[in-house]
């Protein structure tokens, strides 16, 4: 897929991203453990530029502490991710400049509008013409002529749009979502997936953690299933594996 | 950018404090609260007992500090927004510094309001060396939350934070309490005793060094999982 996307306009100093990308995501051999509890044990996936890679699973199946290894804020007890070429330790901060997280807390700020929200992450994330970025940012979550509203005030759905902008607002090469379809209503998951298809095909990796099965079919180009923290299935979804895959929907459906 | 990014940090706090004044109201009258009921206890026929204006303009400061640092990340915890600042391709320390400089301002706040009432009620004579005062106050503060802000940060997603949180706190900020006390009390003399304040500002300027040293190299590990 695709790997020309236009890199990042990150600031000068301080952040030394622009000479870190990559196109694919490899965790090999992953296990972690909480004390002598076993979250996941030895999954190895890919997901390369252009594809959306689904979690599935009940809960309890690893599927959040998978997510929280990809985006380095759990540290894999044994195996390793690799981002490209290199490890989350090989890489160092810079990597994290590459990474969108979203999850169903929304990291944002209630106290704060949409606007200031958007703006402490941008030069957070040493983004340049921040402005501008934080413009086009409300446009796209439709919030423009609310931006100076507090987050607080805003519906579930508003606040999704405005979390995942959020999380796009340095143009992250890889986009962890988790559960990001739970509590919207059909307009708003249709429109974030629909948001969703556009990055795919803008070249990012996506992982999306989710239990909305219906979604995962129109969305998915690969799904792993996981299940007491072991990888059950691992393909793509379009291909011979959707038997595999269906049967364990069934099964997660019972 | 180290700098700007606790500045940034600094800032988001403040602008969400003076839109909700939610810690800033609850600190000051939780502290006013126990320097009144201090002075109902150790105040009789209108002659405070010796020594006690410091001790209680401390344990006031601790105490409110403690409730200010719960505070401050129950807010980041709310939306989780604390795993999202540590996702940010910065230093992490910059963030610890930022959180740190928020609540030493928050605090500096509250013992505005706290030291001229510890003043009148228990007749302590709060300008005879204000500069020293507020040097003092000022390197206790930073010294307490230095630690307070690393222990806060690391106990957010614990579900006993609230109880860990004084139980880890107070027995390391102990020495910072005691030179603020005795430095203090060594400047509510009749005659201020300058040359042993001065001694105990020096040794909790070295706790600030110690603590704040320890604090930078050590938030980066506590914080990843």
């Amino acid at each position: 897929m695709s790997s020309t996307r236009a890199r990042p306009a990150f600031a000068a100093k301080g952040i030394d991203s622009v000479s870190f990308d990559f196109t694919e995501v490899a965790v090999r051999d992953v296990s972690r453990h909480y004390g002598r509890r076993r979250a996941l044990a030895r999954v190895s996936i890919a997901c390369r530029a252009g594809e959306v890679l689904g979690l599935l699973g009940p809960n309890g199946a690893g599927k959040s502490t998978l997510l929280s290894i990809l985006a380095t804020l759990l540290s894999p007890s044994t195996g390793e991710v690799r981002y490209g070429t290199k490890t989350a330790q090989e890489a160092g901060p810079a990597l994290r400049s590459c990474l969108g997280f979203l999850s169903h807390d929304l990291h944002l700020y209630p106290e704060l509008t949409a606007r200031e929200n958007l703006r402490f992450f941008a030069q957070l994330y040493g983004v340049q013409s921040v402005d501008a970025r934080v413009g086009s940012a409300l446009d796209r979550a439709g919030l423009t002529a609310r931006s100076g509203e507090l987050v607080s005030s805003f519906s579930r759905g508003m606040r999704q749009r405005l979390a995942l902008e959020r999380a796009l607002i340095h143009e992250p090469r890889l986009l962890l979502l988790d559960e990001p379809f739970t509590g919207l209503d059909d307009a708003s998951v249709a429109a974030l997936v629909s948001r969703l298809g556009e990055l795919r095909a803008g070249g990012r990796i996506i992982v999306v953690v989710t239990h909305d099965l219906d979604v995962a079919e129109r969305l998915l180009d690969k799904v792993a299933v996981l299940k007491e923290g072991r990888l059950v299935a691992f393909d793509d979804a379009h291909g011979r594996i959707r038997e595999h895959y269906r049967a364990h929907v069934q099964e997660l459906k019972n | 950018m180290f700098l700007r990014v606790a500045w940034l940090v600094m800032r988001k706090d403040l602008t969400i404090e003076v839109r909700s004044r939610e810690i800033l109201y609850t600190t000051v009258f939780f502290a006013v609260s126990c320097v009144l009921v201090f002075a109902f206890a150790l105040v009789k026929e209108g002659r405070p007992l010796e020594d006690a204006a410091a001790g209680i303009m401390w344990i006031s400061v601790a105490f409110a500090g403690t409730l200010a640092l719960g505070r401050t990340f129950e807010r980041e915890r709310h939306s989780e927004t604390l795993r999202a600042l540590m996702l940010a391709p910065t230093s992490r320390p910059a963030i610890y510094v930022g959180k740190l400089l928020g609540i030493v301002l928050l605090l500096l706040i509250v013992e505005a309001v706290l030291v001229p009432l510890v003043g009148l009620l228990f007749h302590a004579p709060i300008g005879n060396r204000p500069l020293l005062l507020v040097a003092l106050l000022l390197f206790g503060t930073i010294g307490f939350s230095a630690v307070g802000t690393l222990f806060a940060a690391m106990l957010v997603r614990a579900r006993s934070r609230d109880v860990m949180l004084p139980i880890l706190l107070y027995p390391i900020t102990i020495p910072v309490i005691i030179a603020g006390v005795r430095g203090t009390a060594a400047l509510f003399e009749p005659v201020p005793a300058t040359d042993l304040a001065q001694m105990w500002m020096a040794l909790l300027a070295f706790f600030d060094i110690v603590f704040v040293t320890l604090s930078l190299w050590t938030f980066e590990p506590l914080m990843t999982e």
